[in-house]
């Protein structure tokens, strides 16, 4: 056993740049010449663009050049994209209005992105975006998502009704059938509030031109740089792929928002060619991250639970309006359909499921896929259904939900929504967690409380989420644009030293930790002489990057594959130096050995014949590097049981949560510590999300929430510690790892967690976020009902 | 930010000078208002003048029986001074309340006061415990100082040299928290004088005031039950996304019974 | 342009900037300072606390000419000399209390000003004065544990008392 293999709690490689400020994020980094872009950005939700005057600005000090749409319909550069084609009812593909890089003729939210203004200084431009001259002509906005269908305003004019698509999934017959004979049905209407993601790091690019190589180069805030080259290529048209070179340096944070290709990214490496060549850097201040990066959620939901006169679901009919925003972002249409419908059945078996969603534009930012996207929705919508249903017909919702749970010797299990659950282990989470939490010993505590005048609630979530997006096939027949496998390229030195370069990127993962533990431990040699090469798209291979819990179960099979061939090579050299036949070699911890023998090579003599074949096998090639691709042939399916704790504040609505307990079922488990704080960081997400976070736009569509005075983000002091556990895990048979993933399921399964021990402790429902003055109002209406 | 002029004078008379002889100049205490309001771009002043060179601002001193802090003294300095913590506890438990330890690190006593942000701590403060506060042309009582929402009595070119505090017999502050900015969203600092109680109110309506109704009510009977009674009338307070005027009002009323009870 | 001198991370530097330069872009753009990020514009998340003369500040909310003089520490300048880490960047590592490593720097730098003056803090006190830090990956789980167990090696060992 190699040290710092496969489950030890490894301290990660990445931290010692980041402990002592040596980390290096985009605006860490200076060019020669470089010059900076500020953003000219539409102050009306909806306007006609009449003019942008250039002469407006030309003299001022440092201004090096102003573009805006019409520069970016001259050069022909393409409109960004939505890849993923989702079909309506009818069969009809999703209606999509133009998305472009600077508006043209139109300004659809405020933040829409009008004119870039580059200067020797960022102050400099700053001052020229200011001063800017633009004459816009407003017109009334769609706003709220409910007010969107039928809304006499269109947000495209080409989109009737504002209704992008009309999507559905399920058995509608079956269902009906089911509703009508059942012995009681539970009824929810609920919000999934809009958030805006904060990766701490706000988003910046910096774009340049090598007139010399005809290159240009772009680094930029990016979960996928690949992705990145991809769309800026084959789509806005800035230069062809292998002219074009992506890098994500250290990116603090993304959580979904920095998966998309937006303009601004696209608008600076396009203009360095203009300023000749020069490196163009924008960075976003906060205030304009909260304006411009894709918002996350905005659902309104109506859904209807079944159940017979034994407590068993029969059926679930979800309707759901999405709110997609101004314009589609990269992956904003898969989000409330493909990624949420598909999750309906929860960790039941309920037999019929039918959901149809439709998908709205309104002259708000671009919602798209913020951390977990569409699996909190569902869970959220299925686990305060299914607490409100066991309420109702007076069981425990937890004996209501083990009731239902699909059974362990089910699996794999087809559900009524698409998706096969390979394995897993519902009633054991469940269990385990009651236990940590002290489900049994709840009734004391909340006496207690009650003598101290506080309102004390427990509330459980059981969460499913699907993740390792994800196999190529099944989503092309879904609509996407394309394959979602992943690569690596494992590489020996001479001196037995390993690079391993993998498409996915690390953005807090602790990537360059957990894959340097897998390949320690894959070839038996030290964690310290491997290092992790991402983010770069000259330096790695094509890869699709880091999203939707993939970078472990679908990236880290691919350097898993990559060490098998290693391995398998190894074999071959080892034979011919010891020897004897290939089939009778056994790898072990380092050792290629003759079996039933001692006789063995080390890794490290092996690599060193492969690099210096003057012993070699005549028909092998030399050299000891490998690569990859993985497509896998299932998603996975982590699920767990979270159990929150409240207490409730009568006399001001405060929440305060006493405890949460998250057990999940990972599968194996490479990096505890990493996992762990996974977990816990999606805890506070999902916990910001029930309590505190919520993005809104006046009736005009300004953004009210538009910086941390009013957007409330979860402090140290909002969230207590955690009791956080990955043991039990069931092995998902999707990889060889036996991996599942474990970046999202914090903030999916906290949400409901946290308002159902609310709504537990003051008797009433109330909305996300939860925050004093909606419990206190919820609680105000009980008592007024009573009276 | 836009481009000014900046100006450390090292006296008070020096900044006076500055401040009178420039209708855009601009005084600089702490700067956790003001220069993320530069930083928007939401004010242009033509010169900054920085009051943290000038001795005569710094200091806390015990005096007459109460507390006098220098207009410069940093929030983080009043909630840990000793002479404070000893003679008006609750007023170092005020600052300390004040935004996060970072702005309790630079911001001052002085530029709280002059900026009168009706969501701030201080100037609830300055009701509650009589203060006086000293310029460097008059002495204002705090009835008088607070003139609404972000105006005070000073006038252009005056500057703010110490604030002196009275002592209560007893006194506590309450803060109800805006989750996101850490202001008050509703604020009732409550001081017992013999058998005259204060009740200052901030973050509620559009500058801090006081709550007569509970200063009588108090004044009878100082305890919780005493304004059990009262309403707070709602049409005059504040409404945002983070509370309604309602919600404040009852909060009025909840944050004052607590800190009565925390007198105790 | 005004010049103005501080010793910073223990050296003597020195630069020219303007009236309106902040102390976070004299430290970042002046002289690639770097490590001090800059996480918002309303003075909230902390991803920018350097300490000067000794107590932890703001850098996005000092004006660069306000530090003239000072002493001013940076997440560069924590660590000795030699490389050996201080004990809560340390423990930082020790107890995973960082992900993406964007607001690290000001959660380090405001966690050692906080054992300056309290060597011995509770977990509600730690929480209470990383008010002024915000961290969107960590959910601040191990950023409290590592806190915590900073200030106990720089205790010496000596646990914390019952609270």
């Amino acid at each position: 056993m190699v040290a710092n293999g496969i489950g030890a709690r490894a301290l990660r490689k990445e931290d010692q740049r980041f402990i002592t400020g040596k980390g290096r994020y985009t605006d860490d980094i200076n060019q020669h010449g470089q010059a900076f872009a500020v953003f000219v950005r539409s102050p009306h939700a909806h306007a006609k663009l009449v003019a942008v005057d250039k002469a407006s600005v030309a003299g001022m000090p440092g201004v090096l050049a102003v573009l805006d749409g019409t520069d970016v319909a001259a050069d022909g550069l393409g409109n960004l994209i939505c890849g993923w084609l989702v079909k309506s009812k009818d069969g009809s593909p999703m209606k999509m209005g133009a998305h472009p890089l600077l508006a043209q003729g139109k300004v659809r939210y405020v933040g829409d992105r009008v004119a870039v203004v580059i200067a020797e200084t960022y102050a400099q431009a700053r001052d020229a975006a200011e001063a800017l001259a633009v004459d816009y002509a407003e017109l009334p906005a769609t706003v709220a998502l409910a007010d969107a269908h039928g809304s006499s305003t269109l947000v495209h004019d080409e989109v009737e009704n504002n209704l992008i698509f009309d999507w559905e999934l399920g058995d509608k017959a079956a269902v009906d059938a089911a509703m009508a004979s059942a012995a009681h049905v539970t009824r929810i209407d609920l919000v999934n509030n809009r958030l805006v993601p904060n990766a701490m790091e706000p988003r910046a690019a910096i774009g340049s031109y090598d007139s010399g190589l005809d290159q240009f180069t772009c680094y930029v805030t990016s979960q996928n740089p690949h992705v990145h080259r991809l769309v800026m290529s084959a789509f806005i048209q800035i230069a062809p792929e292998h002219k074009l070179r992506v890098i994500g340096p250290d990116v603090g944070g993304g959580f979904g928002s920095k998966i998309f290709i937006y303009g601004e990214e696209c608008v600076v490496t396009w203009a360095s060619k203009k300023v000749g060549g020069r490196p163009v850097k924008w960075v976003a201040e906060r205030s304009e991250s909260f304006l411009s990066d894709a918002h996350g959620r905005d659902h309104i939901s109506h859904a209807e639970l079944a159940i017979d006169a034994e407590g068993n679901t029969t059926a679930l009919r979800v309707n759901t309006k999405a709110n997609i925003g101004a314009y589609m972002s990269t992956f904003s249409s898969c989000v409330p359909t493909y990624l949420y419908g598909t999750l309906l059945a929860g960790q039941y078996k309920t037999p019929a499921i039918y959901c149809d969603v439709q998908a709205y534009y309104t002259n708000t930012a671009p919602v798209d896929a913020y951390r977990g996207a569409g699996r909190p929705e569902a869970s959220f919508l299925l686990e305060t259904l299914y607490e409100q249903a066991a309420k109702e017909i007076g069981k425990d919702p937890a004996e209501f939900r083990r009731q239902n749970f699909i059974p362990k010797d089910a699996f794999p299990y087809q559900t009524p929504v698409a998706l096969i659950y390979d394995v897993g282990d519902y009633a054991t989470t469940l269990d385990r967690a009651l236990e940590l939490a002290d489900y049994a010993g709840f009734k004391a505590r909340k006496a207690e409380a009650e003598k101290r005048g506080m309102r004390r609630g427990i509330g459980i979530s059981c969460y499913i989420e699907a993740c390792g997006i994800a196999p190529s096939a099944v989503v092309g027949s879904l609509g996407a644009g394309v394959g979602l496998w992943e690569s690596a390229k494992v590489r020996f030195s001479h001196t037995g030293k390993v690079q391993v370069m993998t498409g996915t990127h690390s953005h807090g993962q602790g990537h360059e930790t957990t894959f340097s533990q897998l390949v320690a431990d894959k070839l038996g040699i030290p964690y310290e002489d491997i290092e992790v090469i991402h983010g770069d798209t000259e330096k790695t291979p094509v890869g699709m990057g880091t999203y939707g819990s993939r970078s472990l179960a679908v990236g880290g099979e691919a350097i898993a594959k990559s060490c098998d061939k290693l391995i398998a090579k190894g074999k071959k050299i080892a034979a011919h130096l010891l020897e004897a036949s290939e089939a009778d070699i056994e790898f072990k911890d380092g050792q290629f050995t003759v079996a039933g023998t001692d006789r063995a090579k080390a890794m490290g003599e092996v690599v060193f014949a492969a690099y210096v074949p003057h012993n070699y096998p005549a028909d092998l090639e030399p050299g000891m590097e490998e690569g990859a691709f993985f497509d896998p042939p299932n998603f996975t399916f982590p699920a767990g049981t979270y159990v929150c704790e409240v207490e409730v504040d009568p006399e001001t609505g405060v929440v305060r949560i006493e405890r949460l307990v998250a057990v999940d079922d990972f599968g194996n488990v490479i990096n505890p510590n990493i996992v762990e704080g996974q977990v816990h960081g999606g805890l506070t997400q999902g916990i910001g999300q029930a309590l505190l976070e919520s993005a809104i736009y006046d009736g005009a569509g300004q953004l009210l929430t538009g910086s941390y005075m009013d957007y409330a983000m979860p402090r140290a002091d909002d969230v207590p510690s955690f009791e956080v556990e990955t043991a039990a895990g069931t092995a998902c048979t999707s990889n060889s790892m036996g991996v599942k993933g474990c970046g999202e399921a914090g903030a999916i399964g906290s949400p409901p967690a946290v308002i159902n021990a609310i709504i537990d402790a003051i008797g009433v429902r109330v909305e996300m976020p939860a925050t004093p003055q909606r419990v206190w109002a919820a609680m105000q209406g009980l008592a007024l009902a009573a009276e | 930010m836009y481009a000014f002029e900046y100006k450390r004078p090292a006296s008070l008379a020096e900044a006076a000078q500055l401040l009178s002889g420039d209708d855009e100049a601009k005084l600089v205490a702490g700067g956790q208002t003001f220069i993320p309001t530069l930083k928007q771009r939401l004010a242009q002043p033509s010169t900054v003048i920085d009051l943290g060179a000038i001795g005569e601002l710094a200091g806390i001193r015990e005096e007459a029986g109460g507390v006098t802090i220098g207009a410069m003294t940093r929030h983080g300095q009043v909630a840990s001074n000793d002479v404070v913590r000893r003679v008006i506890p609750s007023l170092a438990g005020m600052a300390e309340v004040i935004g996060d330890p970072q702005v309790r690190n630079l911001g001052t006593l002085g530029g709280s006061i002059a900026n009168n942000d009706p969501a701030a701590d201080y100037p609830g403060a300055l009701l509650a415990l009589q203060a006086t506060i000293r310029t460097n042309k008059r002495e204002i009582a705090a009835d008088d100082f607070l003139t609404g929402m972000f105006d005070t009595a000073l006038e252009a070119d005056e500057i703010i040299k110490e604030v002196h505090f009275k002592k209560p017999d007893v006194g506590h502050y309450e803060k109800f928290r805006n989750p996101a900015s850490r202001y008050a969203i509703v604020g009732a600092y409550v001081t017992r004088y013999g058998g005259t109680v204060r009740v200052a109110i901030t973050g509620a309506g559009a500058c801090a005031h006081r709550w007569s109704a509970a200063e009588s009510a108090l004044g009878g009977n100082f305890a919780a039950d005493a304004v059990a009674g009262l309403t707070v009338d709602a049409g005059d307070l504040n409404s945002d996304i983070h509370a309604s005027a309602d919600y404040r009002a009852h909060l009025v009323k909840v944050m004052t019974q607590r800190a009565v009870k925390a007198c105790a | 342009m005004t010049k103005v001198s501080m010793t910073i991370n223990g050296k003597e530097m020195s630069g020219e900037v303007e009236g309106r330069t902040l102390l976070v872009d004299f430290l970042r753009q002046n002289l690639g300072l770097t490590g001090t990020h800059v996480g918002c514009d309303t003075s909230q998340c902390g991803c920018c606390v350097v300490h000067v003369d000794g107590r932890s500040v703001k850098a996005c909310t000092m004006l660069a000419v306000q530090a003239n003089g000072s002493k001013v520490t940076t997440i560069e300048g924590l660590a000795a000399a030699d490389g050996a880490l201080h004990p809560v960047q340390a423990a930082f590592r020790e107890h995973h209390g960082l992900q993406c490593g964007f607001c690290t720097p000001g959660m380090i730098m405001s966690a050692v000003d906080l054992l300056q003056h309290n060597a011995n803090p509770t977990e509600h006190e730690v929480r209470e004065w990383l008010e002024g830090n915000i961290c969107r990956c960590t959910g601040y789980h191990n950023i409290v544990k590592a806190i915590l167990a900073a200030a106990e090696s720089m205790r010496g060992g000596v646990a914390h008392a019952a609270e």
